[in-house]
């Protein structure tokens, strides 16, 4: 060896005892736990910051599943309603809602007096205007459905107004009262008398999530009914397009596509997909589906497109991902009894990735589902308070419903944009956590 | 064969460098080393050989704790380094691994130049006070680790571009550059070409006039070269511990006979 | 109406190719079904699939045709459909013989399927550029494009005469982008080293998950979260007392909110590149008598910095593209300005309120969201071919 003069002895070693810790040890100490408690703060700034998330959207969002109702007695007076008295359904709904106005007035005539023992300020048109607009619609679509309640005095429950439900749920107060044209402190007076005579009650509410939206001035009639079923067709049409096209495409790049550049270009031009912005795919959809194709604006057809063709490098992903998965002994095992390569891949190899691909593909439709940039393009913030018969009809989506609530100028719509937020939530962790299932169960070691 | 050797250098008395009293080693319910008692003796080269998976390289990694990075992994016993307890609470292991430098089977340089490489220990470890403390220190450990004429001309290529003997006497460098009291060395040259192995071996018996040298290997003919202790674990239990020529020619033990003679391993 | 009727049909004719084509394959046979070259069912797929696959390709074909030329009339569309339908039932149910090789047939037919299937995402990518780049043509023959991409003025106005300069919005995009980074960078970098490198396993299991439901969460999510929560709590606690900002949608905001969404994407890609890094190199580094903070800074990150950069250009890509949060936080006023609190608007947001309400599809205003969409979806593309490719020679580094 060249280096052997190197070997002269080395420098005498100080001899230091292992168990005194040297100045520099205790500063690289130091070094060591300060670093690992930046780690901490930022593992716990995660978490903090999702906690915070879901704290927010709750405290702001519960209260939207409670809705405030006043309690009358109210005359169905047979001569306005159903002036010829046969009870036919299509003479009853010829009726308008505007000749229910005096029906209406003339039960919270009642109710004032009932109330005049506690306030004595209570007159009917103060009630009315605690009374949500869409009462009357309301009450005329319960006659129309059941006819035989003409002529008879019945208690009824009208909705409260946007303004009386914030008081209930202590959004609004007196001091803003005060400076709010929509309601008036003495109309919290009466709620307060109301709440003594138990004519006023705050109780769960299934229309917001069965009924449709509503207008602006009315944030205490709207639901999600509308968007939920928008976003079921939605989700339906990505299931049965995305998983088929999906598994499909995967099976010829992983098994049959040959080694060349068509190949390769697929395969780039699919994770180059996966990151493309969605909005970008919402003037894909835009451009081609409606305005060159002629598919109608708001439509769930539209939106499912779109959402399917997001969501397809997704599956085809996580698919390839559970095809490599199955080992290559499985097919050579199929291949050894005669089965030809397809009935190998179909018999053998598709069945053991399904639940790989199945809980990719719920993975898809749960990021599908929560998507809205897209969907804002091809019109799905359009006001809708129809419920859609068909994929063609107009629709909107939960999550478009959420935006479309934010762009409201009455305070109540942001408690409904986070109870919808919460429903979405919800159903993404309904979603996920049955992803998750599957894979535990199904889940193989080689 | 130059077995013959062993007998030439034999033995003077050594002071004791490392001693283990009972030492058990647990990866969770696992007991993979059962009470092994052994004295590691200063400026001597011993080889720990024996069957694969018998706990060689677990109890090598105990000396300088680097069983501490593993999860579950458990040391029961006490083992000393100069008789002060290296498991006592008081003990920093970065402290302990600066004494006690270790070398693996697959070369495994920084991704840095071969100076950085080199400087990494006495950086962090604070040896140098400048730059041309440093270069004294990089040189002479490059020296030490047989490799300073053939990288002398390319100190700031990638230690990554050597080959693998290269590397790993580029490892050996930068472990001695710590200015280590022992070093380990797990199958040091496992992943290295006969004459990569030649040159390996050959620096270690060098290395034996500074340090205390402990070498685990699955080649009997590598331990009969370079040691002059070995010790033969079988099955986690510390089966023999000798002189090596005794072990290789008269083993006391009829496990060690077998695995000598190729009978198991 | 025509359609559904014509899939009713199209899709009996197919039940009776089956069932057909198993009989006569069967009659072919004579009893002795192992002389067959095919199973029974290969010889009614291959009928009935060929059947399918004519008349529905001869619709899409002629539906396709038909927004080229005028004239092209469903009903006639139909009626070419039917007949290949049938030109394809009455070739392939002659075809049957003992020897007929139906299940070759079948697996081509199958094959195709699958190819047409994996183009599709070529497809896809071909009509996004399509769909942007005619738009964006008329709109450079009515705006000039020096204007659009240097103008620092954004001002359209729907009687004509807009100033539509992409500057400021490009700005406002790269100023949201580059606050997201700054959160999300160092916590989901430390977060992921902690994680891989530190926890017990007890506190990853736990913590992990976490942090993954940050990335399931929907940006509508994080938009109202900016909006309802961040947004006023920076104004009220902030931006308000030092002077420095009256509104609740702010870069700032925006910035913030799009960190947090993208800490569970910058931790989880750097979780699976600091794994990549060998033991090896830590126990080297370990050996020596490094502490472990030593060693991940000195030995690991370096190690695996060019993964880490492609993380970070991924998720840069992801913030420059992400749309709700700002349209929600950012706010909508074009603004070249440096203060962090004042509301500014990004590519998407106009992207979004250009393209949404009453859109004239003639007019500069409309379409300079076309525009705006492929300068996007080119910077979008650019970084993310840049950071796979990054990743992909990082990866090939280690295998």
């Amino acid at each position: 060896m060249t280096d052997a003069s190197a070997n002269t002895p080395a420098t005498p070693r100080v001899k230091t005892s292992l168990l005194e810790l040297g100045e520099r040890t205790k500063k690289r100490n130091a070094a060591e736990a300060r670093f690992k408690l930046y780690g901490m703060m930022a593992v716990g700034t995660g978490v903090a910051a999702l906690l915070l998330l879901l704290i927010s959207i709750l405290s702001q969002g519960l209260p939207a599943f409670t809705q405030t109702f006043i309690k009358v007695n109210i005359t169905l007076d047979e001569s306005v309603l159903d002036p010829s008295g046969n009870r036919d359904p299509d003479e009853i709904s010829k009726v308008l809602t505007f000749s229910y106005d005096p029906i209406i007035n003339d039960s919270l005539k009642g109710l004032a007096l009932e109330l005049s023992a506690q306030h004595s300020e209570v007159t009917a048109d103060v009630l009315q205007d605690m009374i949500s607009a869409e009462a009357k619609g309301r009450l005329r679509a319960d006659v129309i459905a059941n006819p035989d309640l003409i002529g008879q005095t019945i208690e009824y429950e009208f909705l409260a107004n946007g303004r009386i439900d914030g008081y209930m749920k202590g959004r609004v107060t007196r001091e803003t009262a005060e400076l709010d044209g929509n309601v008036t402190p003495l109309q919290l007076d009466v709620a307060d008398a109301m709440i003594v005579e138990e004519k006023l009650e705050k109780r769960f509410n299934w229309a917001f999530i069965t009924a449709p939206d509503a207008s602006e001035l009315r944030p205490e009639a709207a639901g999600l009914g509308v968007a939920l079923m928008g976003s079921a067709y939605m989700m339906a049409i990505v299931f049965c397009l995305a998983l088929p096209i999906g598994v499909a495409a995967s099976i010829y790049l992983e098994e049959f596509a040959p080694k060349n550049w068509i190949t390769d270009i697929i395969e780039v031009n699919i994770s180059n997909l996966a990151a493309v912005p969605s909005i970008v795919f919402g003037i894909l959809g835009l451009a081609i589906f409606i305005n060159y194709m002629g598919l109608p604006n708001s439509a769930p057809i539209v939106g499912g497109l779109v959402l399917t063709l997001m969501t397809l490098p997704t599956i085809i992903i996580s698919t390839r991902a559970s095809l490599k998965a199955v080992p290559p002994s499985i097919r050579d095992a199929a291949l050894g009894v005669g089965a030809s390569k397809m009935q190998a891949i179909f018999h053998h190899v598709l069945p053991l990735a399904a639940p790989g691909i199945l809980t990719g593909t719920i993975i898809g439709l749960a990021q599908a589902l929560g998507e809205t940039a897209p969907l804002l393009l091809i019109g799905m913030v359009a006001f809708v308070n129809n419920y859609p018969e068909s994929i063609f009809d107009p629709a909107t989506a939960l999550p478009v419903q959420v935006y479309n609530f934010t762009q409201r100028s009455d305070p109540a719509f942001v408690e409904r944009a986070s109870g919808a937020i919460i429903v979405l939530l919800v159903f993404l962790f309904c979603m996920n956590m049955i992803a998750i299932i599957l894979r535990r169960r199904f889940e193989r070691r080689w | 064969m130059n077995d013959m050797r062993i007998v030439e250098r034999d033995v003077e008395t050594r002071e004791i460098k490392i001693r283990g009293d009972k030492v058990q080693v647990f990866y969770g319910d696992n007991h993979a080393i059962k009470d092994v008692d052994i004295e590691i003796q200063d400026k001597t080269v011993t080889a720990f050989i024996g069957p694969s998976g018998c706990g060689k390289s677990t109890f090598l990694r105990c000396l300088n704790r680097m069983n501490d990075t593993i999860e579950g992994c458990r040391v029961e016993g006490e083992i000393t380094l100069d008789e002060e307890d290296i498991y006592n609470k008081q003990v920093d292991p970065v402290q302990l691994r600066a004494k006690v430098g270790m070398v693996f089977q697959k070369p495994n340089p920084f991704p840095k130049s071969i100076y950085d490489n080199v400087a990494y220990g006495p950086r962090i470890h604070g040896l140098a006070s400048n730059k041309a403390d440093l270069d004294v220190i990089v040189e002479k450990s490059l020296r030490r680790g047989a490799i300073w004429d053939e990288v002398k001309d390319r100190l700031d290529a990638p230690g990554t571009g050597l080959s693998g003997g290269q590397q790993q006497r580029l490892c050996i460098a930068r472990a001695v550059a710590t200015e280590p009291e022992v070093l380990l060395m797990d199958e040091p040259c496992s992943a290295l070409d006969p004459i990569a192995t030649a040159q390996v071996e050959e620096l270690i018996d060098e290395l034996r006039t500074n340090y205390s040298v402990v070498i685990v290997t699955h080649s009997m003919q590598q331990a009969a070269r370079v040691s002059q202790k070995t010790a033969f674990f079988h099955l986690g239990n510390l089966v023999e511990y000798n002189e090596t020529g005794e072990i290789f020619t008269n083993p006391k033990d009829p496990r060690t006979e077998s695995y000598i003679t190729g009978r198991i391993g | 109406m025509l359609l559904t009727s014509f899939f009713v049909l199209l899709i009996a004719l197919c039940a009776v190719g089956y069932m057909l084509g198993r009989n006569k394959a069967a009659a072919a046979a004579g009893g002795n079904l192992s002389s067959l070259h095919s199973l029974l069912s290969y010889h009614g797929w291959n009928v009935a699939l060929s059947t399918f696959m004519a008349g529905a390709g001869v619709l899409i074909l002629w539906a396709f045709l038909g927004t080229f030329f005028d004239g092209a009339s469903p009903l006639i569309g139909v009626i070419l459909g039917t007949i290949a339908a049938l030109a394809a039932f009455t070739v392939t149910f002659g075809q049957i013989t003992q020897s007929f090789r139906a299940r070759n047939f079948v697996e081509g037919l199958i094959k195709a399927l699958l190819i047409l299937a994996s183009s599709i995402a070529i497809l896809t990518t071909v009509a996004i550029v399509l769909s942007m780049v005619f738009e964006t043509g008329r709109f450079f023959s009515q705006y000039p494009w020096q204007d659009f991409f240097f103008g620092a003025n954004w001002a359209p106005n729907f009687r004509g005469n807009s100033d539509l300069g992409m500057l400021p919005l490009l700005w406002g995009t790269l100023y949201v982008s580059f606050i997201a980074l700054l959160v999300a960078v160092p916590i989901g970098l430390f977060a992921a080293v902690y994680l891989s490198e530190y926890a017990s396993s007890k506190v990853r299991s736990f913590a992990k998950p976490m942090i993954e439901v940050l990335a399931g969460i929907p940006t509508i999510v994080y938009g109202l979260f900016a909006l309802i929560t961040v947004g006023p709590m920076l104004r009220d606690y902030f931006a308000q007392p030092l002077g420095i900002g009256e509104s609740s949608s702010s870069v700032m905001t925006a910035g913030i909110v799009m960190g947090v969404m993208l800490i569970p994407f910058v931790s989880s890609l750097s979780d699976d590149i600091i794994n990549a890094v060998p033991q090896a190199m830590r126990d080297g580094s370990l050996g020596l008598g490094a502490t472990p903070s030593e060693t991940i800074r000195q030995v690991v990150l370096p190690a695996a910095l060019p993964g880490v950069v492609g993380a970070i250009l991924l998720a840069a890509s992801r913030a420059i593209g992400e749309t709700m949060i700002v349209v929600m936080g950012a706010g909508a006023a074009a603004r070249l300005s440096l203060n962090p609190f004042e509301a500014m608007t990004t590519v998407t947001v106009k992207i979004v309120s250009q393209l949404t309400g009453d859109t004239d599809f003639s007019s500069p205003e409309t379409l300079v969201a076309f525009a705006l969409g492929i300068t996007l979806f080119v910077l979008t593309l650019g970084l993310n071919v840049l950071a796979l490719y990054i990743v992909r020679k990082y990866r090939e580094q280690y295998e």
